[in-house]
Formats: C-alpha cells, sequence, structure tokens
C-alpha cells in the first residue's frame, strides 16, 4: 500500500479522517512534519475538505478574513496531528483495555493486539500507540504465551522499528537501487522447475507463510526451502522423534508441577524467549497463606553455564553441557527405566550421587506433579531421555502436540545441505527471508564464500547486515509493528499481526516478496493475510469471515484456530536404549582442552537485536555485563589457568579462532566456557557494530550447542567489562560487591524455617525504635501509593528494566558512560552472591525508588525539586532541578539517576517517536527517577474523575514494571486501603522494608525470598 | 637592608618583628613595589605572572568545555554525585581561613606579629574563596539556573528555596564570609591606598586611589574611626572563621551516608581549614618573599610563629582522624564501620595513607625548632600539608560515596583530563590575583606595621637599658 492514496479508515467512530501527507521516495524520520501550505494543497486535503466542509468550502477556502483564515489554522492544526498518525489504509482493530472504549480520540493512547515471532516462539502482543505512533508494547492477557506480560527482548524490539540505521533501501550489489530495478531484475531470471532455486527463512511459524510456502514448493517442485534459526526447538522435535518416533512439541505445565527438574534448560529465560513459563512457574512458587507454603514448587536445576533458572533453583548441580546426557541417562535408569545402562559416579558421598538420588526421590514422589525438561540447547537424546523420564514418573504436567507448519528442512543440518549445494554450484537463486546466515551461520560452513557463489542471491531484511553486504539483491523488509502478518505458537494458537503504523522506511514482508516470486505481482501482506484467515473462516459453517476477522485483530487471538493436535504417546525404552548406545561417543580432549557451550543473549538473542540501545544495555541478568558478551569461566578454572576478568583469551580448535575476553562467574562449571552469541557483528548499525565478540567463529554444524576440544591461550590483551554492578572475585570477601556484607538488604530463607519461625525475616536487623523530634507526617488520608516486590517470584528477567525505560522516556547512554556508572535505569536489578564461590546462590534484588515517607534526598535539595506528594510520592520537578546531585548522594539506595551529559545529542530525530508522551524527556543536567509511573497513576484518577466515580478500583493502576512483570512479583497499590493487594501483602510476616533501620520509612518493600530445598540435601538451598 | 641597631645578642633570641630602619624606608620599600615601571619589577614576576595567567586561560576553557557539555565531562559518576568538585570546594574554602583567623582572632588576641602577613593572608582568603565559589556553581548540572539557589525571587517558577538544605545554608554562611572578608580586607587597606594616592604621579593612579581611599587625610577623627571599625568588624569576623567551615562541614554531617553522618565534622573541619590555610599563607609567603624581596618584613619569627599553628592544628586534625575511628567502632553500626575499615584498607587506601602521612605524621617535624625554623623544610612541609588536606576532603567525599549501603550499588570513581586541568587552572587563578595583588596594592599593612615598629623601638630601648 503506498502513502500517497491512502485515507484513513478507522473502525470507530464514523469520523472522516484526514489524509495523509505525502511522502516521496524514501522515507526518513526528517520528512515525517511537513508544513501546513503543504499539506493544504495536496488533493486529498481540499477533498477532505469538501466532504468535512461541504455548505461553506468556497468561502473557506477562497476568503481572507481574517476569520476564515484561523479557523482554517485551528482545523488544520487539530488535523496534523491526525495526518501524522500514518495509519494504514487497512482496517485495524483497537484492542480495548480497562474501561477505556474501543474509539478513537486524539492524545488518548490505544493498545492495538499484534504477535511476535522469535526462534518458533510466538507470543501475543499488544502495542500502546499515541495517536499512531506506537510508543510501548506489553504483553496481550489474552495469549497463551503472554498472559499480559512480555520479555525485555519483546518490549525493546519498538525501538528497532524506529531504528535510524534501519534499511531503506534496497541495494543491487551494493549499490543504491530500487523496486523498480529489482522487479526488472526478476524479469530475467528464469526459475523453471526451481531447481536452483532455494528459500532460505527463519523457523516458519505464519500460517499465511507456511501457505505460500507450500504454493512456491508447488509451483517449483524441485526448489527447497530450508528453515535455519541460531537458536530453536529443532532438538526437541528431533528428541521427541527418537522416543516416539514423530517429531512433536513439548509443552511442560509448570503450574502442574511440583517437583521440576531441569536439565540444562534455561526456561525462565534464554530458552524460553516467550514470559508465559515464567509465568506458570512462579504461580506455583507463589507464597500468602500458610498453606501455599506446603504447594510450592520445588526445582532442581542442572547446567553448566549459571543461568536465570539456575539461579531460581531451590539446588543446582553444575556441570559441563555435555555431562547432562549421561546424568539424565542415570536419573532414568535410576527410575528404573530399563535402559540396562550404567549410572556413573555411584559414590555415595559425590556430590553427584547426592543430588541424584534426592531428585530421583523426590521426583517418584511427586509421581504425576513431577516434571523433567530438557533444554533447546540439549541434544535429541537428552530430549527423548526426558521424555522417557516424564512416563515414567506418570507426569500429568506436560503434553505433546503435532507440529502444524513444520517445514521439511530445517535445522543446521539443512543449512549445511544448503551450503553445500550452493558450494557445488546448483543453486542459481537464493532467496533470503530475514535472517543473517552470512554472520549466524556456524563458521565452518563458510557461507559468505557460498553465498558468493549463488548467481542470484536475494537478501530481505530489517537492516544492511553481513548478508545484505554479500548477496547480490538487498530488500528492506517491513517490521512485524509495521506490517501485516500473523503467526501461530507451537500448538497452533494464531494471531493475526496487524500493523500499528505504516512501514517507515518502505519495506516488504517476506509473505509479500514470496507472493511476487509465484506470481501474485501485486499482492499485499494484508490481503494475503486477510484472503488466508477469510478461506479458512469460510471453511467454518455459518461463519461470518468479516466479523471472525475484526474479531481476530480485536482480540489478538483466533479462538478455535488451535490445530496442533494434542496426542498421546510412549516412549519405548528399550528402543531408545538402543538408540542411545548406538550414539556416536563424544571424543574427550585431552585434560587441557576445554569444552565451549553457546548460548542465545539475554540482550541481543542471536544478533537481531545487536542495533538496539535499550538491549545492548540492559545488564545481563546474572553477569550485569552491558554492551558486550565474554567467554564465561568458573572461578576455578580461572585460577587454575592464571586468568582474571577481562583477560583477552585466544579459544581455538582446529581452524576455528576467536579472541574473546574472560569473565569469572561463579557458579559456572569447571573446564566449559559459556558466551552469548549474537556480538561481535561487523555490518551493522552503529549501536551494534564491534560490540562483544562473535562467538560463531568457533561454533560449527557438528558442535552447535557445545563442542569439546578447544585450547585456551592468554593473549596478553585486555579488555574492560562494562557491568553495572562492581565485579571482584568472591574470595576477596571485605572487597566485593557481590555479597552483602551481612546486612540483611535481601532477606531469604526456607519454607522450612519460615514456617518454624515467621518473625525471623523481621529479626534479621534490628531496628531500634527510632523517634523523630519533629512531628511526624501522618500520610493517612486518600490514596497512599506504595509498592511490596515478592523476591520469592521475581527471578530477575530484566522484563521490568525494559518496560521502566520504554515507559519512561529513559535514554541510553553507551558503552563509555556504562563503564564510568552512568546508566540510567530507574529500576535496576541488584544481585548478591552468597556461599562457596563455586556453588553460589543467588538473589536478584529489583530497585525501583523506595519512595521514602522520610526521604534523606528531599530535605537536602536547596531548590525543593524533589518533595513529598500528599499521596506518599516523591516527586521529582524536573524543570526546578539544577543539578546539584546531592540528593543522589544521600539517597541509601542511589536509585536516583543524574544526565550527565545530553544523552539525546546524537539521537535521530526518527527515535523521538517512540518517547511517551505522558512523560517528558530530561534535559542534561537534571536528576531524574522512579516515580511509581506518576503519569499512570493520574491517567486513572482523571479518568475515574471524568467517569464520575469516587474510588479507584485496587488494580486499576499498574506501574510500567508491575504490567509487564511476567513473575507476577511487583504489586502496587493503595496501601491506605486494607483490603488492597498490596496491603494485605504488606502484612505478610515476610514483608521487611530495606534498611528500616535509618528511619526512613520506605514504601517500596519487599517479601522475602523463600526457597523450598529437599531436606535431604541438607535443607539449605 | 641594615636591620635596626640593636643589642645582637637579644636580638638572636628575640628579633624585632620589623627590621627596618625608618617609617620612610618602610614606605618607599612597599609602596616602590606598586610604583615601579614594567621594566624595574623584576623579570622573574613577569614570568611567573605569565605562567599563572595561562593556568588561568587553562580554567576558562575548562569552564567553557564543561558547561558546553555537561557534568560527564568530569569523572563524577552514580553513586559517586560529588568527587574532585566539592573536593576542590572544600579545599579552598579551607584555605581562605587562614586570613580571617589571622587578621580577625590575632588582632583580637593582640598578636604583634599578624601585621607583617595580614594583609596577604586576607587577600589570600579572598582569592581563594574565588576559586572556592567556582566549584559550587559550576558542578550543578544547569549552572544557569544556579542563581535558584540565591533567595532572588523567580517568577518562572515562583518557588522558595529550601532552607532544610545545607546547600543553602552553604550559599548564606560563604557569600556571607566573602562580604565580610572584603570589607574587612578593603577597610585595612583604607590608610595605605592614602599613602599610594599622597604619591601617585601618574592621573589616573590619582583618581583610582583617590577614590578608592574614599578621602583618607589621616586626621585623628578619621584614626578613631577606622580603628572602631576596624575592630567590630574584626568582632564579625572571628565566628565567621568558626561558621563557615563548620557550614561546609554540615553538606556531609546532617547526610545519611556512613562516613558523612558524624557529629564531630564541624570542629573538625574548622581545624583543618586552619590546618591547611596556614600552610598555604606559608607557601605563598615564601615565594612572595623571594619574588619581592621582603625578608626583613616577614621574618624568620612570623614564620616559625605560623609553623607552630599548624604543628597545633595538624595535631588536632589527627586527634580528630582516630576519634573518628573509635566511634566507628564504638557505635556499632556495621555501615558505619565498613565505612572506614574501606577508607583504610579498601580501594582508595592509597589516598587515605597519602592523608595520614601529608596530615598526621609530616607536621610532627615542626616539634624540633631547627626544622621549624629552616626555609626549605617548612616549604615542603607546607606543600604537604597542602596535598593532605586536599586529600582528606577527597577521602571523606569519595571513599563515603564510593560505597555506602547496598553493595549493588557500588562503584569507583576516577578522574577526567578535565576535572585534572579545572583544578589546576584554580591554581592559575588564584596565584595570578594573588600576584596582580601583590604588584598593584600594597602587599605589607604599612599603617600597622608602622605602628609595632613604634612599639618594638620603645621596646628594645628599654631592654637596651636592662643590658647596660
Amino acid at each position: 500500500m503506498s502513502a500517497t492514496t491512502t485515507l484513513i479508515n478507522i473502525e470507530q467512530p464514523q469520523l472522516p479522517s484526514a489524509p495523509a501527507l505525502q511522502i516521496e521516495g524514501n522515507v526518513t524520520g526528517k520528512k515525517y512534519w511537513r508544513s501546513l501550505n503543504h499539506l493544504a494543497e495536496t488533493p486529498e486535503f481540499k477533498d477532505w475538505v469538501k466532504r468535512i466542509f461541504p455548505a461553506n468550502i468556497n468561502s473557506m477556502m477562497d476568503g481572507n478574513s481574517r476569520r476564515t483564515v484561523l479557523k482554517l489554522m485551528a482545523a488544520s492544526f487539530g488535523l496534523a496531528g491526525l495526518t501524522a498518525c500514518r495509519r494504514p489504509v487497512e482496517h485495524i482493530m483497537p484492542n480495548s483495555k480497562g474501561s477505556v472504549a474501543d474509539e478513537y480520540a486524539p492524545g488518548e493512547a490505544h493498545h492495538y493486539a499484534t504477535v511476535m515471532s522469535i526462534g518458533g516462539h510466538v507470543t501475543g502482543l499488544l502495542v500502546e500507540t499515541h495517536d499512531g505512533r506506537p510508543t510501548k508494547i506489553e504483553g496481550n492477557p489474552d495469549h497463551i504465551h503472554s498472559l499480559g506480560a512480555a520479555t525485555a527482548i519483546q518490549q525493546a524490539s519498538i525501538l528497532s522499528m524506529y531504528d535510524p540505521d534501519r534499511s531503506a533501501k534496497v541495494l543491487a550489489s551494493g549499490k543504491d537501487s530500487s523496486w523498480n530495478a529489482y522487479e526488472a531484475a526478476l524479469q530475467t531470471i528464469s526459475l523453471g522447475d526451481g531447481s536452483g532455486l532455494r528459500f532460505l527463512s527463519g523457523m516458519v511459524t505464519s500460517p499465511s507463510l507456511v501457505g505460500l510456502r507450500n504454493e512456491a514448493l508447488k509451483k517449483f517442485p524441485k526448489a527447497k526451502w530450508v528453515e535455519y534459526e541460531t537458536a530453536a526447538r529443532e532438538n526437541e522435535l528431533a528428541g521427541t522423534a527418537m522416543a516416539y518416533g514423530q517429531a512433536l512439541y513439548v509443552h511442560p505445565k509448570f503450574d502442574k508441577a511440583k517437583v521440576i527438574l531441569s536439565l540444562d534448560d534455561d526456561f525462565l529465560a534464554l530458552d524460553s524467549p516467550a514470559p508465559f513459563m515464567t509465568t506458570l512457574f512462579s504461580r506455583g512458587r507463589r507464597v500468602e497463606t500458610e498453606e501455599d507454603l506446603e504447594k510450592m514448587n520445588r526445582l532442581y536445576v542442572v547446567e553448566s553455564q549459571f543461568s536465570v533458572t539456575g539461579a531460581n533453583a531451590d539446588h543446582r548441580l553444575r556441570m559441563k553441557g555435555s555431562d547432562v546426557r549421561q546424568f539424565a541417562i542415570d536419573i532414568a535408569t535410576t527410575l528404573g527405566a530399563p535402559l540396562g545402562l550404567n549410572v556413573v559416579g555411584n559414590d555415595k558421598n559425590d556430590k553427584r550421587a547426592k543430588f541424584l538420588a534426592a531428585v530421583v526421590k523426590d521426583l517418584k514422589a511427586a509421581g504425576a506433579e513431577a516434571l523433567v525438561v530438557a533444554g533447546p540447547r540439549q541434544p535429541a537424546s537428552v530430549q527423548a531421555l526426558a521424555s522417557l523420564i516424564n512416563q515414567q514418573l506418570g507426569s500429568a504436567a506436560v503434553s505433546y502436540s503435532k507440529p502444524v507448519m513444520q517445514g521439511s528442512d530445517t535445522g543446521v543440518n539443512a543449512l549445511k545441505a544448503l551450503a553445500g549445494e550452493m558450494n557445488s554450484g546448483q543453486v542459481s537463486t537464493l532467496v533470503i527471508l530475514g535472517i543473517n546466515p552470512a554472520y549466524s551461520a556456524p563458521a565452518d560452513l563458510q557461507f559468505s564464500v557460498a553465498l558468493s557463489k549463488v548467481a542470484n542471491s536475494i537478501h530481505l531484511g530489517l537492516e544492511e547486515d553481513e548478508t545484505a553486504t554479500a548477496a547480490k539483491w538487498h530488500l528492506p523488509e517491513a517490521h512485524y509493528l509495521e506490517s501485516w502478518g500473523d503467526q501461530a505458537t507451537s500448538e497452533g494458537l494464531a494471531s493475526i499481526q496487524q500493523p500499528a503504523i505504516e512501514p517507515l522506511y518502505g519495506g516488504k514482508t517476506a509473505a509479500e516478496v514470496v507472493a511476487r516470486l509465484v506470481g501474485n505481482r501485486d499482492l499485499k501482506a494484508h490481503d494475503i493475510v486477510k484472503n488466508y484467515w477469510l478461506g479458512r473462516f469460510g471453511a467454518l459453517k455459518g461463519a461470518d469471515g468479516e466479523q471472525l476477522w475484526r474479531k481476530a485483530l480485536h482480540d489478538g487471538v483466533i479462538a478455535g484456530s488451535q490445530t496442533g493436535e494434542t496426542v498421546k504417546v510412549s516412549v519405548d525404552a528399550k528402543k531408545l536404549a538402543v538408540t542411545l548406545v548406538g550414539e556416536p561417543k563424544a571424543v574427550a580432549g585431552d585434560s587441557k582442552s576445554v569444552e565451549v557451550g553457546f548460548y542465545p543473549s539475554s540482550s541481543v538473542w542471536d544478533g537481531r537485536f545487536a542495533n538496539n540501545g535499550w538491549l545492548q544495555e540492559a545488564p545481563d541478568p546474572m553477569t550485569k555485563l552491558t554492551w558486550g558478551n565474554a567467554a564465561m569461566v568458573s572461578p576455578a578454572m580461572a585460577r587454575s589457568r592464571g586468568l582474571v576478568d577481562g583477560d583477552m583469551v585466544a579459544i581455538m580448535r582446529g581452524n576455528l579462532k576467536l579472541e574473546a575476553a574472560v569473565m569469572i562467574q561463579p557458579g559456572h562449571a569447571d573446564d566449559c566456557i559459556s558466551i552469548s552469541l549474537g556480538y561481535g557483528r561487523k555490518s551493522c548499525g552503529r549501536a551494534g557494530k564491534d560490540v562483544g565478540f562473535n562467538a560463531n567463529l568457533i561454533r560449527s554444524s557438528d558442535g552447535f550447542w557445545f563442542a569439546p576440544g578447544f585450547t585456551v591461550t592468554k593473549t596478553g590483551e585486555t579488555h574492560r567489562h562494562a557491568t553495572t554492578q562492581e565485579h571482584g572475585t568472591l574470595e576477596d570477601e571485605g572487597n566485593n560487591a557481590e555479597r552483602q556484607h551481612d546486612r540483611a538488604l535481601v532477606r531469604e530463607t526456607t519454607t522450612v524455617e519460615y514456617r518454624k519461625n515467621p518473625k525471623l525475616i523481621e529479626d534479621m536487623v534490628e531496628v531500634p525504635e527510632l523517634k523523630s523530634i519533629y512531628a511526624e507526617v501522618k500520610y493517612d488520608q486518600g490514596y497512599q501509593w506504595g509498592m511490596a516486590i515478592d523476591l520469592t517470584s521475581c527471578t530477575g528477567c530484566n522484563a521490568c528494566v525494559v518496560a521502566c525505560q520504554a515507559e519512561n522516556n529513559i535514554p541510553v547512554v553507551g558503552k563509555e558512560q556504562v563503564l564510568r556508572g552512568r546508566e540510567m535505569h530507574w529500576i535496576r536489578l541488584d544481585r548478591y552472591y552468597s556461599g562457596d564461590e563455586n556453588d553460589p546462590t543467588v538473589v536478584e534484588q529489583p530497585l525501583p525508588c523506595m519512595q521514602c515517607e522520610n526521604a534523606p534526598c528531599e530535605n537536602v535539595c536547596p531548590v525543593q525539586a524533589t518533595s513529598h506528594s500528599p499521596e506518599g510520592l516523591n516527586d521529582m520537578a524536573y524543570n526546578r532541578c539544577v543539578g546539584t546531585r546531592y540528593c543522589a548522594n544521600n539517597c541509601p539506595f542511589k536509585v536516583r539517576h543524574f544526565n550527565f551529559l545530553n544523552f539525546h545529542r546524537e539521537e535521530k530525530e526518527i527515535v523521538g517517536l517512540v518517547y511517551n508522551p505522558d512523560v517528558s524527556v530530561r534535559m542534561r543536567g537534571v536528576m531524574e527517577k522512579c516515580t511509581y509511573c506518576v503519569q499512570r497513576i493520574e491517567e486513572v484518577k482523571i479518568s475515574a474523575k471524568v467517569d464520575g466515580r469516587k474510588e479507584i478500583k485496587d488494580g486499576d493502576i499498574k506501574t510500567a514494571c508491575q504490567q509487564t512483570c511476567p513473575a507476577e512479583a511487583i504489586t502496587f497499590g493503595n496501601i491506605n486501603d486494607p483490603n488492597s493487594r498490596v496491603a494485605k501483602l504488606k502484612k505478610q510476616e515476610r514483608n521487611y522494608a530495606m534498611l528500616a533501620e535509618l528511619d526512613i520509612r520506605p514504601r517500596t518493600t519487599y517479601l522475602a525470598k523463600l526457597r523450598n530445598p529437599n531436606p535431604e540435601l541438607g535443607g539449605k538451598a | 637592608m641594615s636591620a635596626v641597631t640593636q643589642n645582637p645578642a637579644l636580638m638572636e633570641v628575640n628579633p624585632p618583628l620589623v627590621q627596618s630602619d625608618t617609617y620612610h624606608d618602610l614606605t618607599e620599600q612597599v609602596s616602590a613595589i606598586t610604583e615601579a615601571g614594567v621594566l624595574e619589577t623584576p623579570m622573574k614576576y613577569w614570568i611567573t605572572l605569565s605562567i599563572t595567567a595561562g593556568i588561568t586561560l587553562l580554567l576558562g576553557a575548562m569552564l567553557t568545555y564543561l558547561v558546553s557539555r555537561g557534568i560527564g565531562v568530569w569523572g563524577n559518576n552514580r553513586p559517586i554525585g560529588w568527587a574532585w568538585d566539592i573536593t576542590n570546594f572544600v579545599f579552598w574554602i579551607g584555605i581562605g581561613h587562614a586570613g580571617t583567623l589571622i587578621s580577625a582572632i590575632l588582632f583580637l588576641f593582640r598578636q604583634k606579629w599578624r601585621t607583617s602577613i595580614n594583609r596577604s593572608a586576607e587577600a589570600m582568603t579572598l582569592f581563594a574563596v574565588m576559586c572556592a565559589g567556582i566549584f559550587p556553581l559550576f558542578h550543578t548540572g544547569r549552572p544557569w539556573r544556579a542563581y535558584w539557589l540565591m533567595p532572588i525571587p523567580n517568577l518562572d517558577l515562583n518557588l522558595y528555596q529550601n532552607f532544610r538544605s545545607p546547600l543553602i545554608w552553604d550559599v548564606f554562611a560563604v557569600s556571607t564570609y566573602l562580604t565580610v572578608s572584603a570589607l574587612f580586607w578593603f577597610t585595612g587597606l583604607v590608610p595605605d591606598l592614602a599613602t599610594l594616592r599622597d604619591r601617585a604621579t601618574g592621573r589616573i593612579k590619582q583618581v583610582v586611589f583617590g577614590i578608592l581611599s574614599l578621602g583618607w587625610r589621616g586626621s585623628a577623627r578619621h584614626w578613631s574611626n577606622y580603628e572602631k571599625a576596624y575592630l567590630i568588624l574584626a568582632a564579625i569576623s572571628t565566628p565567621l572563621v568558626l561558621s563557615v567551615h563548620s557550614i561546609v562541614s554540615f553538606d556531609f554531617a546532617t547526610s545519611v551516608i556512613p562516613g558523612w553522618h558524624t557529629t564531630i565534622f564541624p570542629p573538625y573541619f574548622v581545624a583543618g581549614a586552619v590546618f591547611s590555610g596556614f600552610a598555604m599563607v606559608m607557601t605563598l609567603l615564601i615565594i612572595a618573599r623571594w619574588l619581592l624581596n621582603l625578608e626583613n618584613l616577614i621574618t624568620m619569627k612570623h614564620l616559625e610563629n605560623m609553623n607552630k599553628i599548624i604543628l597545633v592544628t595538624g595535631s588536632i586534625v589527627g586527634y580528630a582522624y582516630a576519634t573518628e575511628f573509635f566511634i566507628a567502632w564504638y557505635s556499632g553500626n556495621p555501615y558505619e564501620r565498613y565505612a572506614f575499615i574501606n577508607r583504610a584498607f579498601g580501594p582508595y587506601a592509597w589516598a587515605y595513607w597519602t592523608m595520614i602521612t601529608c596530615n598526621v605524621i609530616s607536621p610532627q617535624f615542626f616539634w624540633f625548632k631547627s626544622l621549624r625554623r629552616s626555609i626549605p623544610v617548612m616549604f615542603i612541609l607546607s606543600i604537604t600539608t597542602n596535598i593532605g588536606m586536599w586529600f582528606e576532603r577527597f577521602v571523606i567525599i569519595v571513599t563515603s560515596l564510593h560505597r555506602d549501603f547496598l553493595p549493588g550499588s557500588w562503584g569507583y570513581y576516577k578522574p577526567t583530563w578535565v576535572d585534572i586541568c579545572t583544578f589546576i587552572g584554580t591554581f592559575g587563578l588564584f596565584l595570578t590575583l594573588f600576584l596582580l595583588f601583590a604588584r598593584f596594592l600594597p602587599m605589607i599593612a604599612l599603617s600597622e606595621v608602622k605602628g609595632v615598629r613604634a612599639q618594638e623601638k620603645q621596646m628594645f630601648k628599654g631592654q637596651e637599658l636592662v643590658a647596660k
């Protein structure tokens, strides 16, 4: 759809809308706003005026009286805002939220349902738009993979849409070209029966694209469509295929499990890029009553890198990634599976043996409520073993479904085969859809070299990345927030991907490009999707397709689309044993060599978000590392090899070589290195270029997730890691910032201890009775806002950090400034280790402003820029602040953030569109801080007033961090109302105020972390 | 210049403070400096002045850069919101203490030896306070809004200042101190300015000094009013000596940060200020003496007396350090304890031990008379004292902030080149102002020195009689 002839059509109300601006050529942000003269001259505008003011059109246009001019100007100004919306001509449906009616009003935020897919994980989302400008992403509560939450990556994807470095031009061999030239070039390519045609895409989760895939493969019977993801669920399918003889998706139900064993599955973070697993898991750990204590689930984790899931485990056993297979065999065998294999490490005093015995006993006792999950980075055999164990336990917490969109050539082996074909000249036309294999393919495939042998390589992508540079044609892709599409979860539940804005850079979708190749030259993404679904709706009896379509847009989920058939299957253990024995033995390297494990990054995923400032600056939940990755090693390994933080090492195996900086990770497995993918991009925008180390350089197709036999040698150079929490060795007790120094800031205990003595939490710090010599202000009138953060639920996933950044227009400061300690996140996650450095436990503590009633920051501000509101908020008047920083110095929590520089200085104009208009953008020299999202509080208060309601319902106001928290750890509300949820939580005995001994009376309080350790393992977490 | 003819033996034991033949010689000597032509002024003066002026330009450049880019050009961060900026502020304010102390308190105690040094010490105070004033102004994120700290009606927001904030108290304390010190200094200058006016040959000098000397004719009535005014100003200034640094210390003492939140700060800061102020006077006088040949007016006795004060205040400061540690342990407050252990053994231990060496150990050399009277020794010790006192402020401010309550927010601070150049620049400004003062205004309080000489003449005559 081109912008020139667009007329906006909003579903409701039935107001004629203003015309969109004419934008020529490649759209950039600067051309976004145009003069009113320009606007008034367009034929659309005249036409529109004619319709809306039919009677006196002539007098208005011709008259030159002052009043007329003023009237016209007023109308123009009013409409200027509307025209800026660039709402597409296709109808989109706002999703009602709370009491807000489904109607459009200028200045009011609207939410549109859409859907996002990462690595085969599909999550329904809501896009908040202000006057046609998407500003924020939230989870869609009606979508089963979101449940209202959204991950950090999902929320930050909005910034990628506004990325000024995004691809905006068609490139032909790296030179500026046009869609017309591409079209002309296509005419010259003869595809024939498709024997030289290959498609290469990410995992296809779009039903309509599956339709097109089938169409394409039908038209070109000899063509192939290869799907490759840097991180996807292919091992899961291979594993179930091994176990059951058919590839199935595994659906763990964490809410139904009481004892969970994770075999290297970081389901709370990296291995589940959808938030619902965290939600379901943490619901099983919610403790509000005595009863809940009994019902709390127990999590065992076996892993190599210290993951978020490991940090939330009740018991964690570290081992190399390749050792997990044997561990799974041992569990299965000990449970009595007739595998006929030996259990290793049977020494009863061995930590592993004890762990194994306890887990097995616990799992057995849980029976149907036991659940074993295997991480997608583990090979098929481990997946199969997990299925077997679940079957043996009779677990009711897992189900299986048939994949509905699975292609025939998926995964790294398919990519390897493709690279082989490319090298041997069998591929004449390669269409790469939305992925960046020149960067992300394993190094041994040498994909760039293979690509150069393809005569016609066409790359569709969001950025001018490594593949774009190497391909013959590069086409700009439309971002998912600006284009039509559809995505379905692994269960088959489909959602329409509804655009919230027209393509900013004139990109096209994969479906459009494929449709063109199969002959539908002018098919638009909207029509592709709508026709597909009208077809499917049409198959339903007596259905009104158009109505169902509207409902689908509105709801964000298509009811009844869940086609993935749930299957009942069983594993034949003996058969599986044969397969297991037949598997090639892992090559054990010599004693000096190490294993390297690869992980998607919590920030940039596989590199596709490398140019996203919010994500680059979001600290890794465990290492607190921003702007880069590192070769993670255990303290013992670092010591034995004489490595310290920041040492550059060369990691080598054969031809594969990577120089990366070491970071010591307490709790990491010994003799192995973990490294995040997605960094070290060479052809990338300004934010992501040359940030971190490219782990793909040592990733090979045979050692896709972990591979042994690497040598590690110090190069002698050093590197500075930009961490947001001071890093030091755990041994140096007095001098590191990773321990609490007996300060009881994070309070943690076990369910058993807590049941014995609920006062325990309160007694961790003796707070003398503190009395002010002045009359203290009594905050007992009206609304008194407060927050309770449940540390038991919080996993430390970072979703709140990015939500806050999006909601409150928090600037990105860059690596240099992070190194200087100037990051701006209003809510941060402090991470504390405890225990032995080899096997520590970790607690994450979210830190927004505590809104102290006796706020130390307030009395020191010389100009009263920060003062207390009658509702108990520690308010900040940015335009009064002169920037003495005294308040920040005197803040015991250091949650005040100063604009040391103009962090918007180098920002492109277009990035300004992402800002929330309800929150001012702060200038340099000004202090800023969390205000409990005061703009959200006021918005709800105003709408209550407008509706004539006296009271705001508890739960109507949600702070941004609370709204998105997948673990539902944050509760906000009126503490003056004893029936509010927050007031009730604060009455719990594990509620405590941090630093209460200073008599600052924080409004944000914490619910102590409870762990549920197995008494047989010492009862200690 | 020859000394007053006196009993040589006695002279050695208790030499006169003013070693000048006649009143006229005194006038000539002091005025000659201000009246010398460009070429008559020693070359070493011009060379020194051009160097310091160059450094002042550096200060201007640094401040321009700072205002154009923001505080981020300094090394300050979160959690260390204040670093070199406030360290330098407190350092310069401390230096500014000696002037008023010498002028006012020693005046009230009738310490005659002050007369040779009080003028320059007062000037030094003014210039030091000016240098100090730069930092609170420019350390704000938006210095163009810094006037909001003043009780000036502002129509844009119509908000009052927050009188609970020690920063507001600072504004009042420092501006009062500057005003009173300037008045005090100027009042003392009036008779000498009149002398210069009377001796002036050029029209411009006559007019300028004529206006500045406020019609002084040296009548008894003038002298009577002058003495009263001087006494009153001395009485007003005396509490200010104590109040300014006490209030500066409130910036820290009223906060909640371990290492700051302590009641010992006011006396501790005042003692430290006197300590550093005297050291700075010492440094400057040794240089001025050498540059402008004033050995006969600024005698070894002056220097030795000041060294005694340095010894006393240095020991008070050392005692305060010990007390802080004791209280940190005795309080049982874990945060407080950690803050002090971290001071001595944490990442900034080097700064702490520099401070201890310079402030506590090195002044102890002044127990020995020979060292107290050795120019090289006292020059070096005056410098180390100032280094130590700068580090004291650095230790208090930065090491307390860098590790406070939550280990999760701990940090480390490193200065940038802008921090360093700005601080060096303030020395340029300070020395430039001082050199200009020394060249264009009577650096020695002529009228007062003459008074002392008159007394001494009588005194030494008497002694001479006894000796016979």
